[in-house]
């Protein structure tokens, strides 16, 4: 049960207080809670006795702050965001429905709290906020937030969007229009979110308002908007015209570039209409022409219930005759020749040119400069757009593009204008057959080149590439060649934009860029460091201290490493893949190495080296990847000192040259001399651990006649003789003073890959087998100087000892070591016949667990 | 369409977990996105806060990385400075995956003033330039209306000075394309709400 105690006065100090009795509260029946709710302006207060007679009182803000508590306690003393209460408990239904009689009341503050209230609480199961429709009209703003906000189904916005037109329909005769400006946004949402709660008809109907609002709005001021009422006689004085931005009295139609010392309605609707026209003209294709049986029962309902209050001639029409009549029915003066929507896009091709030519006007004020950028993007993606539906107009449009490109060019603060028009050549330019190089040389050239620092200008750009990746590869043949200048974009702001970076880069991976992509990619910690003392050479003059004592600017400015920097900075591709003095400059930038920027933008590489690997093996031939795995073992010596960068790109460089390797075996043969003699300098084995150990499992796995029928006695012996060097070396000796010992990981593997390729020669037997006795031996004594750790050392002997009894039988140790291909081609797992094979290969994992 | 309109913090607050945002104010425009599903009311109010709250972390890191790059410290500022703060603030743009929170692609416009981030979340075909402009507008006036650079609560106790501001400049999401003096008459009007 519910008591209530009404405030009648209705003041916003306190609406409400409810008392619940025990049987309606909303806290589990353990605690017996009586909650009490009031309503201030700008909280409701839940007071709650815990029968003890302590009152608790929560003051509930009416937004939430903190979405993740789920279990809201109580007897919380600190303010309880009404969100998380409002997950476990409705309001009181009576409480919901004076609330929601409060939405209409007169005075906005309690619109709005009512509104705000009702929105995050939840709504009655079953009786849902059933608007009266006869006032439709006098629907406001807040309330009909709350509607959307609401809204269960498409029927309920099919039907709210059926009274919304309607309203605007009889809006000329009647009411203060101002209060339907909101009806704009609201179609425009539901056509955001559901467009298939539109008709046809309404479609049509709203096509033709469009263009009342944009074309034929007044050209005088409106009255100021505060003197209403009284003093407004229609007729006491002549109007002034409307103004252009720069003061001139406007000699055309009204656009939202006109100023006034107040506004018409009409002159509104100009505004709200402009603002949705691009969506509207976007979207109002998907408006489904299937649902008009749906439609007309929607309809029918409706004219029913508002047959007693309004006489809507128009629909009554179109009952009977369909859509047809819409078209016919005119509710302007003007002629109409075309059918609606040709209509409105001819008239917002006139809107949108005027805007273009507004926009050259000086305005005076910031604001509406930063107006006239805007409107120039609207206006372009407008044209654009409806060029796209009717083809005809593109060469009625394509002179005022041209034009405005031509002036704006050359300014690159109009770069963000720049990209639509871009837009509109890459759609159109073929069509017109114009010559696009000079846009393709602004966007790929100069934007990137020269702001890189525009984090909104690199967000677009970026969205444009992703969306017109395949035109761009089809026509722009320059797009795959900028990837240096692109990267730049990345280097200044890694985290927000590696996220566009990943569904690029695929399409920048070819054969001819595939080497040069790599380099540069290794490199782009060099390339953000470069940037960063490119704006500071810019901004701080050479004389100031601020750049003192920073090396590397002294060193960007000097004209003998001049070439190095320039090489970063180039804008296209294909000037050589990488230079031969990279140390230098690694040493050059060597104090950028804690810069944030760059340490961000190092986090980047390795997520996109795993995505140029992945493409690169479906694009590349074996003899690009031999080339990409000599660039590993060369470049894993040539970084950007960030220890932390280092060892993440060993790891990228690891796994896939294990990958290229079980892809393309005989890549190992191939490139053999390179890896041996990788593998066979001990130095590596220190400071390349994670590489090392995979180039030396890559030589014992792929080192064998079955992989490569190139692979000779005498290249297994050399590659046995430079690994057994290595290991007899680094198990021979302390490390230097400093230095840490070898990995045990890296010992195993030197051990498994010999014991691997003796199986395969032989003769090589008794020396595995003598040094791993040897091994025994040395380790009986406990501890050794190559190996610290106690547990590391019984692993390694163990794994000896295993090694070297498997090697007393040459022929099993063969088939353990070296099985031939097919037993590790997965489908044999069901063959009985090769059921030995299989034991086999068992044993190998047991015994040789990397 | 703008699909929501946050404030929330972007710096270390006391009671909330480190990296994390607490939302000071979210207003979601328009019906909601899983209005078709099978969820229950409940369910579809949590998931939209949790929405608002991934959004709410994702700007917030993308203003610290942000601060972080640049290397430039904060300078406090005090009550009466709204202008110059908002001047000196971080602003840039993060975009977020279809499904990461809503269905499609958005990009998430933000300005960090202070320790407080100001988010718009809009479609992504939507005028940038023009929502960069309005998301200033709300922010002036959210600074000069809630006393935001200054202590006190007023951004959670006069939440609903917000959303008259909302429902005026940035009516159910609609970007407006507002000359100075469309947008001076409606600043009146919100003045003249604020005065009450």
């Amino acid at each position: 049960m519910c008591t209530f105690q009404t405030d009648d006065s209705f003041t916003p100090s306190c609406l409400y207080s409810v008392q619940l009795s025990p049987e309606s509260a909303f806290l589990s029946p353990l605690q017996p809670l009586f909650p009490c709710f009031s309503l201030t302006s700008h909280s409701l207060s839940v007071a709650l006795s815990d029968g003890m007679l302590k009152h608790k009182e929560l003051q509930l803000p009416i937004h939430q702050c903190h979405p993740s508590i789920s279990v809201p306690n109580p007897f919380f003393t600190t303010p309880l965001p009404l969100s998380t209460v409002a997950i476990h408990f409705r309001l009181p239904p009576e409480l919901q429905k004076r609330l929601v009689s409060l939405l209409s009341s007169p005075v906005e503050q309690l619109q709005v709290l009512s509104s705000a209230v009702l929105r995050e609480t939840l709504p009655l199961s079953g009786q849902e906020l059933n608007y009266n429709q006869e006032n439709i009209g006098q629907l406001n703003s807040h309330a009909a937030a709350l509607l959307l906000s609401q809204a269960g189904s498409r029927a309920d916005l099919s039907s709210l969007c059926a009274q919304l037109l309607r309203s605007l329909e009889s809006r000329q005769s009647e009411g203060p229009a101002h209060c339907l400006t909101h009806t704009l946004p609201i179609l425009n949402t539901v056509l955001t979110h559901s467009p298939e709660s539109l008709t046809e008809d309404h479609v049509t109907l709203l096509s033709k308002k469009l263009v009342d609002w944009l074309r034929y709005a007044s050209i005088t001021q409106g009255v100021g908007a505060s003197s209403g009422g009284f003093f407004t006689g229609p007729r006491s004085r002549q109007p002034a015209p409307i103004a252009e931005l720069d003061g001139t009295v406007s000699g055309d139609f009204f656009t939202v570039l006109c100023v006034g010392q107040g506004f018409t309605d009409d002159q509104w609707m100009n505004v709200y209409s402009f603002s949705m026209l691009r969506h509207w003209l976007l979207t109002y294709h998907s408006v489904s022409n299937g649902n008009t049986t749906a439609d007309t029962a929607n309809r029918l309902q409706l004219s029913l219930s508002l047959s007693h209050s309004h006489s809507f001639s128009y629909d009554d029409r179109s009952e009977v005759d369909g859509s047809v009549v819409s078209m016919v029915s005119a509710t302007s003066s003007s002629s109409r020749l075309l059918p609606p929507k040709e209509r409105l896009r001819e008239k917002a091709f006139q809107y949108c040119q005027r805007l273009i030519e507004q926009s050259d006007r000086k305005a005076h004020k910031k604001t509406d400069t930063d107006l006239q950028k805007a409107c120039l993007v609207e206006a372009v993606c407008i044209l654009d757009c409806v060029c796209v539906e009717d083809t005809s107009l593109v060469f009625r449009t394509f002179p005022c593009i041209k034009g405005l490109f031509g002036r704006l060019s050359s300014d690159l603060s109009f770069a963000r204008v720049l990209l639509p028009i871009a837009q509109f050549y890459l759609n159109h330019g073929e069509m017109a057959a114009v010559d696009c190089e000079s846009v393709w040389n602004l966007v790929f050239g100069r934007f990137p080149a020269e702001l890189f620092n525009d984090h909104f200008l690199a967000h677009e750009l970026l969205r444009f590439l992703r969306l017109n990746l395949e035109s761009l590869q089809l026509r722009v043949p320059q797009y795959t060649h900028s990837f240096p200048n692109l990267l730049k974009l990345l280097a200044w702001d890694s985290p927000a934009l590696v996220d566009d970076f990943v569904d690029l880069l695929p399409s920048l991976v070819t054969t001819g860029t595939a080497v040069e992509l790599l380099h540069t990619l290794l490199d782009l910690p060099c390339l953000s460091a470069t940037l960063v003392l490119q704006l500071r050479s810019v901004c701080l003059p050479i004389a100031d201290p601020g750049g003192r004592g920073l090396l590397s600017l002294d060193a960007f400015r000097n004209p003998s490493f001049r070439g190095l920097f320039l090489f970063l900075l180039r804008t296209e591709a294909g000037s050589g893949d990488t230079i031969d003095r990279l140390s230098t400059l690694h040493e050059l930038l060597a104090e950028a190495a804690d810069w944030p920027r760059v340490v961000q933008c190092a986090q980047t590489v390795p997520v996109l080296l795993h995505i140029f690997f992945n493409t690169v093996i479906t694009v590349a031939d074996e003899k690009l990847l031999a080339h990409l795995i000599l660039v590993m073992l060369e470049r894993s010596s040539l970084l950007l000192n960030i220890p932390k960068y280092c060892r993440e790109i060993h790891r990228v460089f690891s796994c896939h040259l294990l990958r290229l390797c079980k892809l393309h075996p005989s890549l190992v043969v191939d490139q053999s001399h390179e890896l041996l003699e990788f593998a066979g300098a001990t130095a590596n084995v220190y400071s390349k651990e994670e590489i090392y150990t995979h180039v030396v499992w890559v030589l014992g796995e792929y080192l064998s006649v079955s992989c490569d029928s190139r692979c000779s006695v005498s290249l297994i012996t050399s590659c046995f003789e430079a690994l057994e060097a290595v290991l007899f070396e680094i198990t021979s000796s302390a490390p230097a003073p400093g230095a840490v010992c070898a990995a045990p990981r890296v010992i195993t593997t030197l051990m498994s890959a010999l014991a691997k390729l003796a199986s395969r020669s032989h003769d090589l037997i008794p020396r595995v087998s003598l040094f791993l006795s040897k091994l025994r031996t040395v380790t009986r004594g406990g501890s050794v100087a190559w190996c610290s750790d106690e547990d590391d050392l019984v692993a390694i002997v163990t794994r000896g000892e295993e090694l070297w009894s498997l090697l007393k039988a040459p022929g099993v140790a063969q088939s353990v070591l070296t099985p031939p291909p097919h037993v590790t081609t997965p489908q044999w797992h069901r063959d009985i016949n090769v059921a030995m094979p299989l034991r086999l290969r068992a044993l190998t994992n047991l015994t040789h667990s990397q | 369409m703008v699909r929501c309109f946050l404030i929330h913090t972007v710096c270390p607050v006391g009671a909330v977990a480190a990296g994390d945002s607490r939302v000071l104010y979210s207003r979601v425009f328009g019906p909601d996105e899983v209005m078709m599903s099978e969820l229950s009311p409940e369910e579809r109010r949590l998931l939209q806060k949790e929405k608002t709250a991934v959004v709410a972390r994702h700007v917030r890191s993308a203003v610290s990385l942000f601060r972080e790059a640049s290397g430039q410290p904060l300078v406090e500022m005090v009550p009466g400075e709204e202008a110059l703060a908002l001047q000196e603030a971080d602003s840039g743009v993060v975009r977020l995956r279809a499904g990461d929170p809503f269905s499609e692609e958005m990009s998430a416009l933000w300005l960090g003033v202070q320790s407080l981030g100001f988010a718009l979340v809009c479609e992504p075909h939507e005028n940038l330039l023009l929502a960069e402009g309005t998301l200033r507008n709300l922010t002036r006036h959210c600074l000069d209306h809630l006393h935001m650079l200054g202590p006190g609560s007023e951004v959670l106790l006069r939440s609903n000075r917000i959303d008259a501001l909302l429902s005026r400049l940035l009516p159910h999401g609609q970007l407006l394309f507002l000359n100075h003096r469309f947008a001076q008459s409606l600043e009146k009007e919100v003045a003249a709400y604020m005065a009450k």
